[in-house]
């Protein structure tokens, strides 16, 4: 049973960076730091391809003379498109932020709220 | 050239987007993107009558061969979204100039048009591509435009509804990556073709099983079915209204593509509705978002909030006959897939009108419509009629062929709840009819709105009226489309 | 003119004069000619269609396939060109009329009343000659919506509100029930096409036909079978020359039509009779004729009063067409002729006693006989015929029903009938008695004399027709025979 887990022990930081992440994005009222939980969320996705590409006993794949076995370039390549993805819509997010703070003079969720209503 | 279209079709709206910026003018601009709009709607119409003479199209890019390579792989469903999506897009774009002048701020309409490009250039990479991580990667270019497209809206409501959808939209995406990421864990392909062929074998894990959840919740989120929702009616109300026009009409539509290509092709009908209960998930949800969308939008103040709540109920529609799970089913969301653009696409193009001429579009704007804008006017009730479901027009097409589905199936309960669900649109679209016709004007005298809105909202309309009566080619392409998907449809 | 294009343009001519009525708004006289010309046009049609069906030409015309099975097209039968007529014949009698009436009391907005007239009159010609049921239905809806403007006319609060229950009732039940029976039937047998003998024959169980023939029945509003009833004392707030030929004429027998049209060419006599519980209708229909002619009985209001015993006489229609007898079938028919004449009569009368002495209510209308004797003369005829007394239109057809009912026996019929008529002889016959025999009120403030003459022409023509209706009424009674004979 610990083999077990521990073997799999990619899959449980994964599965607790994204919870994590995600829990953050439910429960915070802070703008910003929804957006950081939003990014923890992201990164345990990447982390995920990244980790299940590893082939035990492969080197990095860059062609090598003598080398047989290689990691899965694959998910590497998808997951720099991911990343890009990632820093695009945390940017565009903190801009969003950014004007937010400019028209409500708040970055809080239930200030938004409140402010909303009072209008 | 012939042979590029695949590929045609995404680039020349993407590289369009940039060059927007360059042109200064906003004029200038707006008739570059109507240019290079048209000049896409070409190419989908060529494809479709390609995939209508010779089969499937499979183009690759790049030369390199799938499953390698990604692979653009156009077939009837393909070809029959990618026209509706870049029809809406060319037609609300022919009003977009004026509509944009009155609620973006100057040196903004440049970007408007760049972003409109790009988001369209998005959901047409979504729609043509064989590939699932470049559904994923075209999916985030449409939905980050999208975010960024509502927050030119004038009202800083607008600023939180696309904070609110880029929070939500970004979960969404992420959660279809997680699926794709497990299927290509279980399968080592991320082509489409060849996902539908390697599934099989591994049909039965808890991982494949890990990504259809994850795929479904995913896509579910991107075409705001019930529960998940919660981002539209915001997003709708405070975006520009050419933005809603657009948004409203395609958007959702192309993310029940995703929804359809990965259910019925990569995993199946028999995986899907065979081994899980999916149906039994899909339909109680489709009603439920069907029924309480409409009964609220009933009482909002807001019209265009009023048609949001609206497009929750077609949605469900939509996701009610995927779920029957039977071809006749199927043909029925097909046809409203293309049924309810052009519904909403004409009204919210009715809505900009309004929104030019009386600044804005409450209830209390719609006041004695019928004498002060009367062309807006007709075109909203017409438009009205198609969503109640009225015979000759579209709405009655759609809706005739989800109650037959579900007579069919033997499903009572499900006739009832379509029917319920029209006439409580009556009720909602019945509320601005008698304002418009009843109500005293604030200033009376006619003020119609400018030609420029007012031909692409009949365009629409008109449509709405000949393809309620000539039906051949969204029959035709819905039934068979729907048949090669139900029987496996892959590997042609 | 082959019969085929004279179908063709029965359909084209009411929407052609509805654009050319439209864009005469600002020359009432132009205008008021060109409802004149496109109304004789349009029965002059008909009339075509009428001597190419009985002396046996073919008339179909298929307009668009919709999709497999279904399409919009046109044929004629015995009860098309029954409806047809009656409904294109009294347009030209109701213009003249309607000319009066609108300028006789200043209405506002006269152009959109001529021109939703002209287009309420194509939708039931649509109706008339529908050779499918997915037309009918069709123009069943074009028919409520060209309508609605035409009952919310005036545009204040009471006519929105009675727009509302108009709309609302009409809208929800072709939504709910009408529709739903509609694919039903297009589910079990492929097609909707109307055929002799029916097409439901061996595709259906009893239980679930009782259930279909309920959907229809409910479905088919404009039948106004109780409770589905409400819309039309709802659509009295409309002027009086759309309740005259609409809530009289066109609108409430496209209901009826449209129910014997569904029972003799949908369901088929034959298979309804082994139907156990189909009876349950006759019930239904004949709890409505009672229950609204007592309702009727406690009205004040004229139009009111008068809207109840349209709402008893057209469930006379019904229940002769569900007690499916061939007599009685045939008698439904010939109500639906003698039931216009006698109650346009009466609505005209209404109209004229509001605008020569802007009275609404039945207690007002003692000694008007004095200064409005063609009037009242009128009103009198027009009332002995829904009592079905003779010499009227309303003793032929009550003679059939009756005579149906004995054919098979049907004592409820029978009841129902005698009950029926001796309520109908307690509304009617008071107020032609106050009218006639008792001195006035009060004298009025402007002394009055009959209303303008185009609006006494109209009731004239209406009333002599319902007496002309007993004397000459062969032709429609051996049309209308053809329906149980078997010729289609």
């Amino acid at each position: 049973m610990i083999e077990q887990l521990l073997s799999h022990y990619n899959y449980w930081v994964v599965i607790i960076l994204m919870m994590v992440g995600f829990y953050i994005v439910v429960a915070q009222g802070n703008l910003v730091k929804k957006v950081v939980g939003l990014n923890i969320f992201q990164t345990s996705v990447f982390i995920f391809y990244i980790s299940v590409g590893k082939v035990e006993g492969g080197t990095a794949p860059i062609l090598v003379e003598g080398v047989d076995v290689y990691s899965n370039p694959l998910p590497h390549v998808l997951i720099l498109t991911a990343i890009v993805v990632g820093i695009a819509t945390t940017a565009l997010a903190l801009a969003l932020v950014i004007r937010i703070k400019e028209a409500y003079g708040s970055v809080e969720e239930s200030e938004l709220q409140i402010r909303d209503q009072q209008c | 050239m012939l042979a590029h279209l695949p590929i045609l079709q995404v680039i020349l709206p993407f590289l369009a987007a940039p060059i927007c910026l360059i042109l200064r003018k906003p004029k200038l601009a707006w008739l570059f993107a109507l240019i290079v709009s048209a000049a896409a709607l070409a190419v989908s119409g060529l494809l479709l009558q390609q995939v209508y003479a010779g089969g499937v199209i499979s183009y690759e890019l790049g030369g390199w061969a799938p499953p390698w390579g990604i692979e653009y792989r156009i077939d009837l469903l393909n070809a029959y979204v990618l026209l509706v999506v870049s029809s809406l897009a060319t037609i609300v774009l022919l009003g977009a100039h004026t509509s944009v002048q009155k609620e973006i701020e100057a040196h903004k309409q440049t970007w408007f048009y760049s972003l409109y490009l790009l988001c369209f250039a998005g959901l047409l990479g979504i729609v043509a591509t064989g590939d699932a991580f470049n559904v994923f990667v075209f999916l985030e270019i449409s939905s980050l435009s999208t975010y960024a497209l509502i927050a030119l809206g004038r009202d800083r409501r607008a600023l939180w509804a696309a904070y609110q959808y880029l929070i939500m939209g970004t979960i969404g995406a992420t959660f279809i990556l997680i699926g794709i990421g497990f299927l290509y864990m279980m399968t080592g392909t991320l082509n489409m073709n060849d996902l539908a062929m390697r599934i099989d074998a591994v049909e039965s894990t808890t991982t494949v099983l890990a990504a259809f959840g994850f795929i479904v919740v995913g896509t579910s989120l991107k075409l705001a079915l019930f529960p998940l929702h919660l981002w539209l009616p915001n997003a709708y109300t405070y975006a520009p209204s050419m933005v809603t026009a657009f948004i409203a009409a395609t958007a959702t539509k192309v993310a029940v593509y995703v929804l359809i290509r990965f259910l019925f092709t990569i995993f199946g009908e028999s995986y899907s509705f065979g081994r899980h209960p999916l149906a039994e998930i899909l339909i109680p949800l489709a009603i439920i978002g069907l029924l309480s969308a409409s009964t609220v939008s009933i009482s909002q103040p807001l019209i265009k909030r009023m048609l949001a709540y609206s497009s929750v109920a077609q949605i469900g529609y939509i996701v009610l006959g995927i779920g029957m799970g039977s071809a006749l089913g199927l043909t029925a969301s097909l046809l409203h897939v293309f049924n309810h653009a052009m519904m909403k696409g004409g009204l919210f193009l009715a809505l900009a009108a309004v929104t030019y001429r009386m600044g804005g579009s409450e209830i209390g704007h719609m006041r004695g419509l019928a004498r002060t804008m009367p062309l807006t006017f007709w075109a909203f009730v017409l438009g009205g009629l198609s969503l109640i479901g009225v015979p000759l027009t579209v709405g009655f097409v759609s809706k005739w062929y989800l109650i037959l589905a579900a007579i069919e199936l033997g499903w009572w309960p499900i006739v009832i709840v379509v029917l319920v669900g029209s006439l409580l649109a009556v009720l909602y679209v019945g509320r601005v009819v008698e304002t418009g016709w009843f109500g005293e004007p604030e200033k009376p005298g006619r003020n119609e709105a400018p030609p420029s809105l007012l031909i692409p909202l009949w365009i629409l309309i008109a449509a709405n009226f000949y393809f309620g009566i000539d039906t051949r080619l969204t029959i035709g392409v819905a039934e068979n489309a729907a048949a090669w998907l139900m029987g496996g449809g892959s590997g042609l | 003119m082959s019969a085929n294009l004279a179908l063709i343009l029965a359909l084209i001519v009411p929407l052609v004069g509805t654009v050319v009525i439209a864009l005469l708004g600002r020359w009432p006289n132009i205008r008021e000619a060109a409802t004149m010309i496109t109304a004789i046009s349009l029965f002059a049609c008909v009339i075509r269609v009428l001597i190419g069906y009985t002396s046996g030409e073919a008339i179909g015309i298929e307009v668009v396939t919709l999709y497999e099975g279904l399409s919009i097209s046109f044929n004629t039968e015995p009860l098309s060109i029954l409806f047809a007529m009656i409904a294109s014949g009294l347009w030209i009698v109701t213009s003249v009329y309607a000319v009066g009436y609108m300028r006789g009391a200043g209405e506002k907005n006269q152009t959109r009343f001529f021109t939703c007239f002209a287009l309420s009159i194509f939708a039931a010609m649509g109706v008339a000659f529908s050779a499918n049921l997915l037309t009918l239905f069709i123009f069943y809806e074009v028919l409520t919506l060209a309508t609605f403007p035409l009952v919310t006319h005036k545009g204040d609060d009471k006519a929105k509100a009675g727009g509302r229950t108009y709309l609302g009732i009409l809208m929800s039940t072709s939504i709910l029930f009408l529709l739903p029976a509609i694919i039903w039937v297009y589910a079990l047998t492929g097609t909707l096409d109307f055929a002799q003998g029916g097409i439901l024959a061996g595709t259906i169980g009893p239980a679930a036909s009782t259930v279909l023939l309920a959907l229809f029945l409910f479905g088919v509003a404009k039948a106004a079978v109780m409770p589905v009833h409400s819309w039309l004392p709802a659509a009295m707030v409309a002027p009086t020359p759309v309740s005259a030929l609409l809530h009289a004429v066109a609108v409430v027998k496209a209901g009826v039509f449209t129910l014997i049209k569904v029972v003799i060419y949908i369901f088929g006599t034959e298979f309804l009779i082994d139907v156990p519980l189909e009876s349950i209708a006759v019930y239904i229909a004949g709890f409505t004729i009672v229950a609204a002619s007592s309702i009727a009985l406690m009205q004040t209001n004229i139009k009111r009063l008068l809207a109840y015993s349209t709402i008893s006489q057209l469930s006379y229609i019904v229940m002769a067409t569900m007690a499916l007898a061939p007599f009685s079938e045939v008698g439904a028919a010939m109500h639906i002729a003698a039931h216009a004449f006698g109650k346009i009569t009466l609505f005209f009368a209404a109209g004229a006693i509001y605008v020569a002495a802007k009275k609404t209510e039945v207690g007002q209308l003692n000694g008007i006989g004095r200064r409005m004797p063609i009037t009242m003369a009128a009103f009198a005829i027009g009332a002995l015929s829904m009592i079905g007394v003779p010499p009227t239109a309303g003793f032929v057809s009550k003679w059939f029903i009756i005579a149906g009912a004995y054919q098979l026996e049907n004592y409820f019929v029978l009841a129902v009938m005698v009950v029926v008529t001796a309520l109908n002889a307690a509304y009617f016959l008071p107020i032609i008695f106050n009218a006639f025999f008792k001195p006035e009120d009060q004298a009025p403030a402007k002394p009055h004399g009959e209303a303008p003459w185009t609006m006494v022409a109209a009731l004239a023509t209406t009333a002599a027709l319902t007496l002309l209706f007993f004397l000459f009424n062969e032709p429609v009674l051996e049309l209308e025979y053809s329906i149980v004979g078997g010729k289609s």
